[in-house]
This record gives structure tokens, sequence and C-alpha cells, in this order.
């Protein structure tokens, strides 16, 4: 049990996936000058994390491992993504429309998030087995979730500051990033691997 | 061989996904345009047309589609407030065409100068205003909802939009909103 809380808090905190991977910043840079639609991009990445690396372990474990195709797994990977996230839009769309189009072209978009694909191959190339490929892509999207609303809440404030006007806009969001890269470093050496 | 079953296995599970896909854009579909029917069920419902829309619901459709928020003027900061709240954007003051005062009004018909042409009954969109051909016209002051149209095409500026007057039975008393009560 222990080793399944200690990889999700190292997923989470310490190998965060936006500020010390560099995974996903596109949408990190792009959905964040609004928490509230910082929090939507958060769930719904949340949900096509967890599940998109729960079902590429199940294609790589039980379909293309046995039959030795593996140099197919990226190709298969995408494709389960790509699924997973055209479910979520769906969803997405059915269940709050304003939601839908306030994310509007990032949504789809989480097809190309890095951090999406990055979970799965993370997952197999560490060996996962299938809770902790799970605990994983999970531990992945609540970090990137908690970096991303943290990011928007700042930028929301910065918006109304002062700043010089060299740095307005997003020069001084990325100077905010590289900071919080920066303290998120501070996290380095919590958990041992 | 490996080609074929390489091809045979992607296949497969492509084909798995796509029926998956299937099955959930017929049972998540999605009837109309919800968010437009969220922001139709704000505006005020007055038909009026200042937005320069045919009536609410085009409007609303045009807000769900970008359109800005600040057109409605019988619905004033309130509904502006309130479509900022569902659409996440910044309250914007009504737009500088259509503002007016705010106050409730109605339109009051001057009798005597009528000629009974009919142009004010086909421009109203409440069907307030009663009246026939060559026969004097008058406004249903409940029915009016003070939204400005029947003004335009009178030919002898015989309509004029006047204040309600606050009386003891319009004045808004919000005697339920002070909650009394029973202490033991």
């Amino acid at each position: 049990m222990s080793e399944y809380l200690i990889l999700l808090v190292g997923t989470v905190l310490v190998n965060n996936f936006v500020l010390v991977n560099f995974l996903g910043l596109c949408p990190f840079m792009g959905v964040s000058s609004r928490t509230e639609t910082a929090i939507g991009m958060a769930y719904a990445t949340t949900f096509v994390m967890t599940l998109a690396s729960l079902l590429s372990y199940i294609v790589n474990t039980y379909i293309l491992s046995p039959l030795g195709l593996e140099y197919l797994t990226t190709m298969a990977f995408i494709l389960v993504i790509a699924v997973v996230v055209q479910f979520t839009e769906m969803v997405v769309h059915k269940t709050s429309a304003n939601l839908y189009r306030l994310l509007g072209i990032f949504l789809p978009l989480i097809t190309t998030n890095c951090a999406v694909l990055g979970v799965a191959i993370i997952n197999m190339n560490e060996n996962h087995n299938f809770f902790e490929s799970i605990i994983y892509g999970f531990g992945a999207s609540v970090g990137f979730s908690l970096v991303l609303i943290m990011f928007s809440a700042m930028r929301e404030k910065l918006a109304n500051a002062d700043v010089p006007s060299p740095f307005k806009g997003s020069a001084i969001a990325m100077i905010t990033a590289g900071l919080m890269s920066l303290a998120f470093m501070g996290f380095t050496g919590l958990v041992k691997f | 061989m490996t080609i074929l079953i390489a091809v045979l296995v992607l296949g497969t599970i492509s084909l798995l996904f796509g029926a998956l896909l299937g099955y959930a854009s017929v049972r998540f579909k999605v009837e109309g345009d919800p968010l437009a029917e969220q922001i139709d069920d704000l505006l005020p419902q007055t038909q009026c047309g200042q937005c320069g829309y045919p009536g609410c619901k085009p409007y609303a459709e045009a807000v769900a589609n970008g359109e800005a928020i600040n057109k409605c003027a019988p619905g004033g900061e309130d509904t502006i407030k309130k479509m900022a709240d569902l659409l996440g954007v910044e309250v914007q003051p009504l737009d500088g065409n259509h503002e007016v005062d705010n106050t409730p009004k109605v339109a009051f018909i001057i009798e005597e100068d009528c000629i009974g042409c009919t142009k004010c009954i086909q421009a109203c969109p409440v069907d307030a205003i009663i009246g026939t051909t060559k026969q004097m016209h008058t406004v249903i002051v409940d029915e009016c909802t003070g939204c400005d149209l029947c003004v335009a095409p009178c030919p002898v500026d015989c309509i004029e939009m006047k204040p309600i007057e606050t009386t003891k039975q319009s004045w808004q008393w919000d005697i339920n909103s002070i909650s009394v009560k029973q202490i033991d």
C-alpha cells in the first residue's frame, strides 16, 4: 500500500509532469488565463489521463506484448488517447455546454497533449503493473491539475498587477512558470525512488 | 505474416473503439444548443428586437456564438450580470446604441391624435395594443413590456413612453425578504 502512496506523492509533487518533466506545457499556458477554465480543463485532463493510462496498459500488456508487436505501441497509444478524448468531449458537451464553449479547441487538443502520451510510454518503460499504471496516470494528472489551477490563480492576480510594459502578457506568465518550476525543485528528495 | 497480424490487430482495436464511440455519440447526443437555451431563459422575453435580432431566442443563439452580451435594453444591468456569470465573461455596461434609462415604462397613445392606422399594432411584439382600422387604438398597460417598438412606426407621433407610476399595488414591498421566525 505504502509504495502506491509514495508513487502517487512522487508523481504529483516530486516528478511533477509540467514543472519538472516539462510535459503538457501547451494547455498549461493556453487555458490558464482564467481559473474557471483551468478547473474545467483539470477535470477533463484528469479523466482522460487516468482512463488513457489504464486502457493503454491493457492494450500493451494483453494485446501488443503477447503478439510481439511492441513497435506499434506509439500508434496504438495515440489511438487509445484519441478515442478517450473524443469520448470526453461528448460527455462534456452533454453535461456542461458552457465549459465546452470555454475550453473550445483545447478540449480536442488534449489528444496532442504530450503529457497523456508521456504517461502511457513512461508506464511501459518503467514496467508498471496494472494498479501502478492507474496511480501513475492519476498522479500525473493531479499534479498537472494542481499546477494548472495554481498558475491560473496567479495569472488572474497578475492581470491586475502593475507589470512593466515589456513583460506584459505571456512574458510575465513564462517568468511565473519558471519561478514555479524552481519552487517545485524544492520537493526533490521528498521521496526516494 | 507478422505485418498481416499487426494490421489485423490494429484494425480490430480501431474497429472496437469505433463501435464504442458510435455508441457514445448516440448515448450522449446533444439536442439543440443547451447554452442558447440557458441564455434564452435569462432574457426578458419581450421579443422587442432592440438588440438587432428578431427576438430573444435568436439573440440568445447569437450570444452563445460570441455576440456581445450588452445589447438587451429591457433586461438592463441585471440580465447582463446574469449572462456574464453564466458565460464567465466580464460584465459590460449596456451598449451605447441601446442605452436607455432603465425605469419601467409603458406606451401611451394620445387618443385625440390617433388616426387608426394600425401600424403600431403590427409592430407590437406582445399584442398589447388593441384597436382596428380607422378606430382609435389603446394600450393594455398590463401587457405592455415598454419595448419602444411602437413609437417609431406611428405616422402622427401620438405614442409616448410614460414611466410607470409607483402605486401601492406596483410598489415592490418585499415583505417576505425579511424572514420572521418564531423563537421558543
